[in-house]
Formats: C-alpha cells, sequence, structure tokens
C-alpha cells in the first residue's frame, strides 16, 4: 500500500501545471509593494482549463477548489487555518474546499514552521491571494454577461449579478477566468473585516477525518513499494566515533539486507557516526540491533555529568560573568542601598522535546538525486542539509512534508534527514528510518538546562530598583545552545534603573535545539517568580506591583534594533486576566492563586493559576485563566484555544515532571517510565482562554502561551503553602505543609 | 518466520512473520494498518492500543504468536463508517492537535464507554491515564468522552 495522498500523479502534475511548467518562480513576501503574485498566472486558452490564478489555488471546472498548505503541520493547526484565510477572501464555501499538503517548492516562499511565524509571515499574503482569485472570478462573470464588474459580488463559491440575480458557479467560470490577465494589487480589494465568515469561528482540522480513522498521514506511516527499513545506533556519548562493530554477525541474522559503519561528521547537530541496520521490516531491525555490538571511541566529553554541572555552576557563580548582556546605573550601590534585598538561585535541567511520533525519514536516491518523506518542521533547512552533507544540487533532492506527530521545535534539526539520506545511499531501494524511542530521547538537540544567581532590592516605597543576574548557561565550542542565550532585553531589561545581566558558558558535549519558546519557556519561569519574590518581600499586592513595574509608556523601544515592547498591551492583558480569574479572592492555606505574564513570539500573554496543594505535597491545578493578545484576528477560534490549551498542559507537564540526567557524557533516562510526562489526570480541570482583539498585526500562537504558566503555577503554589519553587521539575521541591 | 491467520477488524488475514513479532508491527508494515501508531514500544504511551476481544491491548507488547483466534480491532475498524460516537465528538469537539496519539485515546475510550457508558471525570482520568498525548489535549479529551457518552445514549433511546 502506498500513501497516494502525498505523492499522487495527479497532484504532481497539479504542480508541474501550476508552477514548475511555467519557469517561474515566486518570491513570497509580506510587504505588499514587493509581492509578485501576478507573475504566476499564466493566462489559459484551453477548453475546460482549471483556473490556477497563483501557486496556492486551483479551481477545477467540476467546482473543486484546491488550496495548497504550504508551511509544514506539526500539531499547531497551520493545515487548517492558513487555507482559511484564501477562502475567506475567495468567497469560497468551506465545504468546497480540498487542503492538499504542498511538497518544498521555490514557488511556495520558505516554508518553516518555527518561532510562531507561520501565520505573521503569510497572513496578509493569503488574503491577496485569495482576494486577486475573487476579482478575476468577478471579472470572469461579468465578461460573460456583458454587465460591468461593479454590479457583481461574489459568495457561496459563486458570483452573483445583482440586478439579474444571475449566478454562475466558480467551477462554470474556471476556463474564462484562467483566460484573464491578474490584475494588479491596486485592483484588487480586501475584505473589510466585519463582513468576515470564516474567520474567527471554529473550524476542526482539515485532516481529522483521516487523524479519526487512521487513515496514513504522518512521516512514520509512509509505505511504498519495496521498502526497506533501517535503524541507526549512535555512540551513547554524543559525538562518539565508531572504532568497530560485528557488522558481519548483523549480516547473517533473519530479515538483515545490510549493515555498515557510517563515518558521519563533527556536527554535533547533523549527521554523527553510527552504524545502521537495514531489513525487511522495521521489527527484524529493531530484533537485529539487540545483537549489535559496537565499540566506541567516545572522544573527549565522555566525563559530562549534570552533577558536574551543578558543582561548576557554582564555582563560576562566584565570580564575575564571562560576558555582560545590559548594564544599566550601578547595580551595586542600588542593592547597597535597598529597603529590601533578596538573593535566590534558580535553576533547571535538560530536558528532551519528546515529540509523540518518533523521529524518522523516507529516503530513495534515484535518477542522481533524492526523493526524501520527512515529518520536518523545516523542510528547507533539510534541503540545506542533503546539500551541504551529500553535495547534491538543490532541484535533485525532492522533500514532501508529511504531518507530524509533534514538533515542538525538534523537527527544525535535520539529523534524522540525513541520517536517512546516508543510509539510502547505500541501499538501492526506498528505506525508512525509524528512531525507538529510546533513540528519541537519547539523541535529542535538548533544551539547555541552567542556572541563575539573582540579587533583587526594593526601596521603601516598595518599588523595584535593582536587579541582578548572572545566568550560567551551556555551549557547544563556545557558541551558546539555542534559548541559552539571554537577551538584554529579557523582562526587566530596559524597565529596571540598575540592572546588571550577566551571562558565563559551561562547555559541553551535549547537542543543544530550540525547545518550544526557546530561552522563554524558562526564562519567563525564573523572572516572574522572582519578581513575585520581589513583591512578597516589599510586601505589595502581586498585581499592583507588576502594573507599577511595567509602567506607563505605551511602548519600550529595543536595544540595538531588537523588538519593541508594547507596555500598554502586556497592561491590558495583565489587567483582563485578574478580572477574568477573579484575583485577589480570599482563599484558605493550602489553595492560592498566581499571576504572570510574559512577552514572546509577539505575543502578549497573561496568566492566572488557581492551584490546591494537600498537606501531602500533591498539587491539583483547578484552574488557569489565560488572556492573550495576539492581534487584529484570530485566525481559527478552535485552533487557537486548542494551541493555548495545550501550551498550558505542557507548561505544566515540563514543570512537574521533566528531567534528564546526565552521567559519563550520556543521557541516563531511556523511556517515559524514566522519564515521565503529564497524564490526564495531571491536566488542569479547567483551562479558560480569552483573546483581546486589538488593532495590531496577526500573529502565532504555538509558542507565546506557554512561558507564563510555569511562574503561575509556582507563584500560587507560594501563595498555598509559603514554598517557593526554585529548582525544577517541580518533584525537586517538598510541597508537604502542616 | 511463521504463518498466522489473524481476525483483524472481522476479516481473516494471514501473514507470515518473526513469532515473537508484535502486534504493532504486524498491522503496521505486514498489513498496511498504520494508524495503529508507534510511540514508545514499552507500553508507556498508549498510542498503539487496540482491542483483543474489546478489552483495550498495547500492540507494542502483544507478540503475533499469543493472539490466536482473538478478534483484534484496531482504529480503521471501530466502526464501518468511521462513525463511532467517540469519532463524531473528536470530530465536532477538534480534539488533535498533531493527532498522533488520538487512535489510542479512542480505542481506550470505547472501552470505557462499553464497560461505563456514562464516566465522570475521575472515571476518564483513571481509564486513560496510560495514554499520552504530548500536545497536551486532556480538556478536549474529556469532553470528546462525554460528548460521545451522551451521543450513544441518544442512540440508545431511538
Amino acid at each position: 500500500m502506498n500513501a497516494p495522498d502525498l505523492n499522487s500523479p495527479a497532484r504532481r502534475k497539479f504542480l508541474r501545471n501550476s508552477v514548475v511548467g511555467s519557469g517561474l518562480v515566486l518570491g513570497f513576501y509580506l510587504q505588499p509593494a514587493t509581492s509578485v503574485l501576478g507573475q504566476v498566472a499564466k493566462p489559459s486558452n484551453a477548453p475546460g482549463a482549471d483556473f490556477i490564478p497563483n501557486a496556492f489555488i486551483r479551481i477545477s471546472p467540476d467546482g473543486t477548489v484546491t488550496l495548497i498548505s504550504k508551511q509544514p503541520e506539526i500539531g499547531q493547526g497551520i493545515k487548517t487555518s492558513l487555507p482559511t484565510v484564501i477562502a475567506e477572501e475567495l468567497e469560497v464555501r468551506w465545504r468546497d474546499v480540498r487542503i492538499v499538503q504542498g511538497d518544498l517548492n521555490p514557488a511556495y516562499g520558505r516554508q518553516s514552521a518555527g518561532g510562531s511565524t507561520s501565520t505573521p509571515t503569510n497572513y496578509e499574503e493569503f488574503h491577496r491571494l485569495g482576494a486577486t482569485a475573487r476579482t478575476m472570478l468577478v471579472e470572469a462573470a461579468a465578461a460573460t454577461w456583458g454587465v460591468p464588474a461593479g454590479e457583481c459580488y461574489a459568495a457561496d463559491s459563486a458570483v452573483h449579478h445583482r440586478q439579474s440575480k444571475r449566478r454562475l458557479g466558480y467551477g462554470q467560470l474556471a476556463a474564462k477566468a484562467a483566460t484573464l490577465p491578474v490584475p494588479p494589487a491596486s485592483a484588487v480589494v480586501l475584505k473589510d473585516p466585519k463582513d468576515f465568515k470564516l474567520l474567527g469561528t471554529r473550524i476542526s482540522g482539515v485532516d481529522n477525518p483521516a487523524v479519526l480513522t487512521g487513515k496514513p498521514l504522518f512521516g512514520i506511516d509512509i509505505q511504498l513499494p519495496g521498502l526497506l527499513y533501517a535503524v541507526y545506533e549512535k555512540s551513547p556519548v554524543f559525538g562518539g566515533k565508531v572504532v568497530r562493530a560485528n557488522l558481519d554477525a548483523i549480516k547473517a541474522l533473519p530479515g538483515v539486507r545490510d549493515a555498515f559503519i557510517i563515518d558521519g561528521t563533527a556536527n554535533l547537530n547533523g549527521l554523527l557516526p553510527g552504524v545502521a541496520i537495514v531489513a525487511e521490516s522495521t521489527w527484524a531491525a529493531f530484533s537485529a540491533r539487540k545483537q549489535l555490538r559496537v565499540e566506541w571511541d567516545e572522544g573527549k566529553v565522555g566525563n559530562d555529568s549534570w552533577a558536574g554541572f551543578v558543582a561548576r555552576a557554582g564555582e563560576l557563580s562566584r565570580r564575575p560573568g564571562a560576558a555582560v548582556q545590559r548594564k544599566d546605573g550601578d547595580v551595586v550601590t542600588a542593592l547597597a542601598g535597598a529597603a529590601k534585598t533578596v538573593e535566590a538561585a534558580y535553576s533547571y535541567p535538560f530536558i528532551s522535546h519528546t515529540s509523540i511520533e518518533p523521529q524518522n525519514c523516507t529516503a530513495h536516491i534515484k535518477d542522481g538525486g533524492v526523493e526524501i518523506w520527512a515529518p520536518t518542521q523545516n523542510p528547507n533547512s533539510a534541503q540545506d542539509a542533503v546539500v551541504r552533507d551529500f553535495g547534491l544540487v538543490k532541484d535533485k533532492i525532492v522533500i514532501h512534508i508529511t504531518r507530524s506527530g509533534g514538533g515542538f521545535g525538534r523537527r527544525l534539526s535535520s539529523d534524522y534527514v540525513v541520517e536517512a539520506v546516508a543510509i539510502a545511499q547505500k541501499v538501492n531501494a526506498p528505506v525508512k528510518l525509524t528512531w525507538t524511542r529510546e533513540d528519541d530521547l537519547r539523541h535529542d538537540h535538548f533544551r539547555p538546562g541552567g542556572f541563575h544567581f539573582l540579587r533583587g532590592g526594593v526601596d521603601a516605597a516598595g518599588k523595584l530598583v535593582a536587579w541582578h543576574n548572572h545566568f550560567i548557561t551551556f555551549a557547544n565550542d563556545g557558541r551558546p545552545g539555542s534559548g541559552g542565550s539571554l537577551s538584554g532585553d529579557e523582562f526587566p531589561g530596559r524597565w529596571v534603573d540598575n540592572c546588571l545581566l550577566e551571562q558565563t558558558a559551561i562547555d559541553c558535549g551535549v547537542p543543544m535545539g530550540p525547545w518550544r519558546a526557546p530561552g522563554s519557556c524558562v526564562f519567563a519561569w525564573v523572572f516572574h517568580s522572582f519578581i513575585d519574590e520581589l513583591a512578597h518581600a516589599a510586601g505589595r499586592d502581586q498585581l499592583e506591583f507588576r502594573l507599577e513595574l511595567l509602567g506607563n509608556r505605551d511602548e519600550i523601544p529595543g536595544t540595538n534594533g531588537g523588538l519593541a515592547y508594547n507596555v500598554s498591551r502586556m497592561r491590558n492583558v495583565l489587567k483582563a486576566v485578574a478580572e477574568k480569574s477573579g484575583w485577589g479572592k480570599k482563599l484558605p492555606r493550602g489553595r492560592g492563586q498566581g499571576i504572570a505574564f510574559h512577552f514572546s513570539h509577539r505575543g502578549y500573554i497573561a496568566e492566572v493559576a488557581e492551584v490546591a496543594v494537600a498537606k501531602s505535597g500533591e498539587l491539583k491545578v483547578d484552574r488557569v485563566t489565560v488572556v492573550s493578545d495576539i492581534g487584529a484576528q484570530i485566525v481559527n477560534l478552535s485552533g487557537a484555544e486548542n494551541q493555548v490549551q495545550g501550551s498550558v498542559v505542557d507548561g505544566l507537564g515540563t514543570l512537574m515532571f521533566q528531567e534528564l540526567n546526565i552521567e559519563r557524557g550520556r543521557i541516563v533516562q531511556g523511556n517515559f517510565n524514566e522519564y515521565p510526562m503529564i497524564r490526564i489526570p495531571d491536566a488542569p480541570t479547567r483551562i479558560d482562554v480569552h483573546f483581546l482583539k486589538t488593532p495590531y498585526p496577526v500573529t502565532g500562537l504555538g509558542e507565546p502561551a506557554l512561558p507564563p504558566l510555569a511562574p503561575a503555577v509556582c507563584n500560587a503554589i507560594f501563595a498555598a503553602t509559603g514554598k517557593r519553587v526554585r529548582q525544577l521539575p517541580l518533584s525537586r521541591t517538598d510541597l508537604r505543609w502542616s | 518466520m511463521s504463518k498466522y491467520t489473524l481476525n483483524i477488524n472481522g476479516e481473516t488475514r494471514n501473514v507470515d512473520v518473526a513469532p515473537d513479532t508484535p502486534l504493532l508491527w504486524v498491522l503496521r508494515d505486514t498489513l498496511g494498518l498504520v494508524g495503529t501508531k508507534f510511540g514508545c514500544g514499552a507500553g508507556h504511551c498508549g498510542a498503539c492500543t487496540v482491542h483483543l476481544n474489546g478489552v483495550p491491548t498495547r500492540a507494542c507488547m502483544t507478540p503475533v504468536s499469543t493472539v490466536g483466534r482473538k478478534q483484534v480491532t484496531t482504529i480503521e475498524g471501530l466502526d464501518p463508517k468511521g462513525q463511532h460516537p467517540l469519532q463524531q465528538a473528536w470530530q465536532e469537539l477538534d480534539v488533535p492537535q498533531c493527532g498522533y496519539c488520538q487512535a489510542g485515546q479512542i480505542m481506550t475510550a470505547a472501552a470505557l464507554l462499553k464497560e461505563n457508558p456514562n464516566p465522570s471525570d475521575e472515571d476518564i482520568d483513571n481509564a486513560l491515564a496510560g495514554n499520552l498525548c504530548r500536545c497536551g489535549t486532556y480538556l478536549r479529551i474529556r469532553e470528546g468522552i462525554h460528548q460521545a457518552a451522551a451521543l450513544a445514549g441518544k442512540k440508545g433511546k431511538k
């Protein structure tokens, strides 16, 4: 059985006709002035032709409207939401629309799903794409009827003539519209948001019917004629090289086709050395691997350990930081003169992404190139990685983007892709590489751990006057890991008159990569917990202390061209979350509310958690209230709420459970029994999601609701018990009280 | 390799595989039924949940040699039209995010509803504690089971 949806001849023909055949490349830009939309469509006079006004829309004479989803779908809902934007402007009934996942194709512009950018980088352009097609359909109808276009309007997959009540369906208009030139942007009118019919409503995911009946969708589901199955064993100590392996014994095992060493590269996030086993089934490959014996040259990092890192961080904290990320005023004098000071050390471990679909990739070397099926967030960089490691040219690297069983940043890396290609190079057949859960947990590109040594001071009026942080982070060859570098603009940098932010990195062999809301996912917990400590020290109300700290300015510009921070937007979500959550209610001991806010990925989010801590120390999160300002429009209300609720649950699970240990240069944990994840009994009873609509550009929601959750919960735990959580995960803190 | 005759979704299927092959990989690699997912290979995540004679079972921990004549039901065979009340509720409430774990969630929930047609939140939490959802759709899963129970209740009264 094949996976026809991803590779059907009809679909390939469509792409060839619509894009490749025209030999034109559509650049994809944010600014209307640079749009080259019109270059794509080529007027066609063929009878019965489909109407293909650009690379994303095709209307067939039978009325079917096919829209391309350009971005990888990883559970963030983009395959549903972005096409909705086109459908809105196109005035097409949603039930007439068919969504097809696009392959990697330069005609679609950049296709990376990361940094919550898919929506903001495509939203405006997608409006124009749909509106342009609608304008052409109206022109086609007007020409057919011999009436002015101004007397016609589009609605419900048809163009209507007001005066005569005549109607022509889009299918009937397709061939005529295909003969028309694409109008200039100045001739295209976008819809008034008050007339939106789809945007802002609840639309169930377009792949749900397939998901709910078990149809092939994910990378791991790919099946091809003659497919072989591979596993790849790497050194448990990161970057170790193969000295020798019992390849002959492995090759003799049942179902095994081949076994070989791949030399790999020194790139910790790329193609690492290892031993591949290729077999006739996944199980034959897994079984053979149990017999594999490899002697490793473990290299230089075989002594890395978490305990060693903790000790090293303690030593480094007593010295000045290696780098100064921000220096305002005189923090030493301000602390000395403060009415109250607080000193605290916060720390968090390395953690894994643990996307539930283990990393996998299918590759087939043929015709001097390679065809790849990958659950990737970043097909562009996957292609670049194949160019880099194998010297192939881009147009010989076909990448089919499959649905991903979770991403969380893990699939921005392309290590599993280049591994599959390296294996496929030695096999005259398509081959699917499947990682085990243990591979996935032990060979992640981990969220870096970190240590923050903080001192803060408030004056006699209870105002924050001094903030000093020495952040100890991790680096590979001197480069801090993704999310492991503290921006000088990270709140409350820019707000406190006397502020010193220092940073020192511990060099290590642990590969690191972006983990959902990189940096913010942990910085928010540290800083908004410590702000809570300072507010308590000052004897202030938590909400008032924060509002005063934010201040009354509308916007604070970024340093050295960094992102500006719109203070009024944050004040508004903070006030709204207080109101919606019933902030400040009297609660008995053992119950508490906590509040936190955070700006990341262009989103302004504030959260209140209400928790119960039993005397035994057991935590139950009763309710989380989230208020988000992500701009002028929620694209899909159902998807948006799902993202926020998922971020809350993910944030809570990370806070409660996630922790990797490192000993002798390797990850200790291997599977979910050793690396617990949040399960349904620990999910909050209630998560209330609110959006403030504001006149700002529409932004994404895959990440920004996660960072405020951990500090909101920990601040609530403090309110309930008087216990301050300064170390993650939560199991490191004794929450029992009496 | 050994030959086995299996009863899967009401059909007889003959396979020739190693006796220790987990049912999961027979379904996925040999029979092309890929709705049952590989998540951990150790019975911890529940993504591979199928029914054996109606009992939710981890297919990744079930050697094909132990299946015998038991009736195997996978997500593909839960309902002939894909319209089990849970599938309807999941569609209406838009439960999935990435969707990878949802077949396992639904198979576990279907067994729960058979035993307990009107479960409380606590019943749901107990029954589904073995099924991980990495995207955190747990609140919609609870709601989906309640909605499916209501749907099934309406149908039962007709």
